[in-house]
């Protein structure tokens, strides 16, 4: 399905296509990796709805990012039961070994670090979520063996490519 | 031992599934209630039950569909609220994930009872493997008739929508939560008036927790005096507590209505981490107010921790041991409510900001003097002036904290440190 089209699906549950513009975004986040200005547009004018409207919800809802985030969003709660179960190390952790304070995208684009409220995942304290995954009872053995996986799966995703290969030059 | 209600499938490997459901009785309940009940008969056995709202507030559920009015020329709608967000909380998510299909039979004999023809549920946006399965779920019972026209053969249309969240708590205000349905930024309504009244599209309007609703089956199944048998009869039932934070065992357990925290956090969680004592427990999520370690044997029901001041809330229950600051606990609940505040009300956008400046420089051994009296000043410029409780939580939470643990604040504040770091 296009974007439109799938936008035109979500739209369909709702009397309102004011409704669908939520879905939308979400849609539209998914195909664009963020939300720039020309993505907002684009979502008003499928679903036929003023500019202003969209682009207030995706300045409000914190999982609408109208800036690009790295490949892989490293989400750590620091709420209440992450807190107690340690989070501040793990933040120092990340933060030391990604050269990178919260908030921040690594310059290889690989990273962004954020703190988020509670996961609703308190049952396995601390919590991290990447991505639509979540990593519960962390450590910093555990956090360690997770960025490896990680750059491996960038790695691999890299060379799934065809290598450029150097010109010979002959 | 209690046998389990709501989580009876939550072991089984493919418990998602509809098969997994069917062969454990699933979906008799609809069938029943389609074969031999009217939707007053069951507005009523849940009234008789004495159901309360499982997402914090303990409304009873049956009072709530009564205010529906019977006729209405606008098509009525049932919203879920599985916009489970109360730090601390997680039974919404596991029951989505596990045993979707438990809230979809919940949601539908629900929407018989109240008229209604259209469902909403809406879950938190981060709860993608929730929402994987509930999708899956909706679409299994779509092809096997629950869900659509003519609902097992019977007069019932009635079916059921995904609405995804997008991070925002105050979307577990039921008005807010509404406002972001239909497209608008989440910000609590004025009320009244009330959903039953003017909900969804200004229409008539039941919001109830994913909890609440997977109640619902199993009181059309076993009947109102057996669901209230369990528990305090006020405040009866089944019930999930979530259990977090400096404990042995944290999870998600189900165990009547009413028992005591103390048995709770030590028997059943297995009480504090080894060497270490418990100092303080959150009984319902950070809204709810903190019970010092003495006053543990508080019944966990509705009108026990009311009465001592606290709430049962969501049932996130968050241990706290001994060698944890509680300043820096009430900091960081303060936090919260600072960063999840909608902006809509001055004392709660600019009260909590204040808050939590004076929080954080007393925890940083910088407070003075006139600072507790400043945040005792703060939560009363908050508490009962704003549109919705994310204002009243946060005050209540704050209050209780310099109630049962001024010690460490004063600590703070005369030694100009943390005594904690």
């Amino acid at each position: 399905m296009t974007m439109r089209e799938e936008i035109e699906a979500a739209a369909a549950r709702y009397p309102s296509r004011r409704s669908a513009i939520m879905p939308a975004l979400l849609i539209a986040q998914k195909e664009h990796g963020h939300l720039p200005g020309a993505v907002l547009e684009e979502v008003a004018d499928i679903l036929g709805v003023e500019r202003i409207w969209v682009y207030e919800l995706a300045t409000f809802y914190t999982l609408f990012h109208t800036e690009p985030v790295g490949r892989f969003h490293l989400q750590l709660c620091d709420n209440v039961s992450c807190m107690l179960c340690g989070a501040e190390d793990l933040l120092r952790y990340l933060e030391a070994v990604l050269g990178t304070e919260k908030g921040e995208t690594t310059p290889d684009g690989l990273f962004t670090l954020s703190t988020v409220e509670c996961l609703g995942a308190c049952e396995v304290a601390p919590v991290m979520q990447v991505g639509d995954d979540y990593h519960g009872n962390l450590d910093i053995a555990r956090l360690e063996a997770l960025l490896e996986s990680l750059r491996a799966m960038a790695g691999q995703a890299v060379s799934a490519e065809p290598a450029p290969q150097p010109s010979a030059g002959e | 031992m209690f046998e389990p209600v709501l989580l009876r499938n939550i072991d089984l490997p493919d418990g998602h599934l509809l098969s997994s459901y069917e062969a454990g009785g699933g979906y008799e309940a609809l069938a029943k209630v389609l074969r031999e009940h009217t939707p007053d008969e069951v507005v009523e056995l849940v009234k008789q039950s004495n159901l309360r709202g499982r997402g914090g507030a303990g409304f009873p559920t049956g009072m709530k569909w009564s205010f529906v009015p019977k006729q209405s020329e606008k098509p009525k709608y049932l919203c879920c609220n599985a916009d489970e967000g109360e730090p601390g909380t997680f039974k919404d998510r596991i029951i989505m994930e596990r045993d979707p299909h438990q809230l979809i039979e919940g949601l539908a004999v629900s929407g018989y009872a109240i008229g209604a023809e259209t469902a909403y549920v809406y879950v938190r946006g981060e709860y993608v493997t929730a929402i994987r399965r509930l999708e899956q779920a909706i679409a299994e019972a779509r092809d096997a008739g629950y869900l659509g026209r003519r609902v097992l053969g019977s007069d019932l249309n009635f079916d059921v929508h995904i609405h995804c969240g997008a991070g925002a708590y105050i979307c577990g205000e039921e008005t807010a939560m509404l406002e972001s349905l239909e497209g608008r930024r989440a910000q609590p309504r004025l009320k009244p008036p009330f959903p039953a009244v003017a909900g969804l599209y200004a229409s008539p309007t039941v919001i109830n927790n994913v909890e609440t609703l997977a109640c619902v089956p199993h009181i059309v199944a076993r009947g109102a005096s057996w669901f209230r048998g369990i528990g305090p009869d006020k405040s009866p039932g089944p019930k999930l507590y979530c259990v977090s934070g400096q404990v042995r065992r944290p999870g998600l357990y189900e165990l009547p209505m009413g028992i005591a925290l103390r048995e709770l956090v030590e028997e059943h969680a297995g009480g504090p981490l080894p060497g270490r004592k418990v100092q303080a427990v959150i009984p319902g999520g950070v809204s709810a107010p903190v019970i010092p370690e003495t006053g543990l044997e508080v019944g966990m029901d509705f009108d026990s921790l009311a009465a001592v001041g606290s709430m049962l809330g969501s049932a996130g229950v968050i241990v706290v041991d001994d060698t944890t600051c509680m300043v820096k606990v009430a900091t960081r609940i303060v936090e919260f409510f600072h960063h999840e505040s909608c902006g809509k009300c001055t004392p709660c956008r600019e009260g909590l900001n204040w808050a939590v400046k004076v929080l954080r420089r007393i925890e940083a051994g910088q407070g003075t003097a006139g600072d507790l009296e400043q945040l005792e000043m703060l939560c009363k410029g908050i508490f009962g002036n704003t549109f919705c409780a994310l204002g009243d939580g946060a005050a209540m939470g704050l209050r209780a904290a310099l109630e049962h643990f001024r010690d460490e604040f004063v600590a703070h504040i005369e030694e100009r440190r943390c005594p904690f770091h």
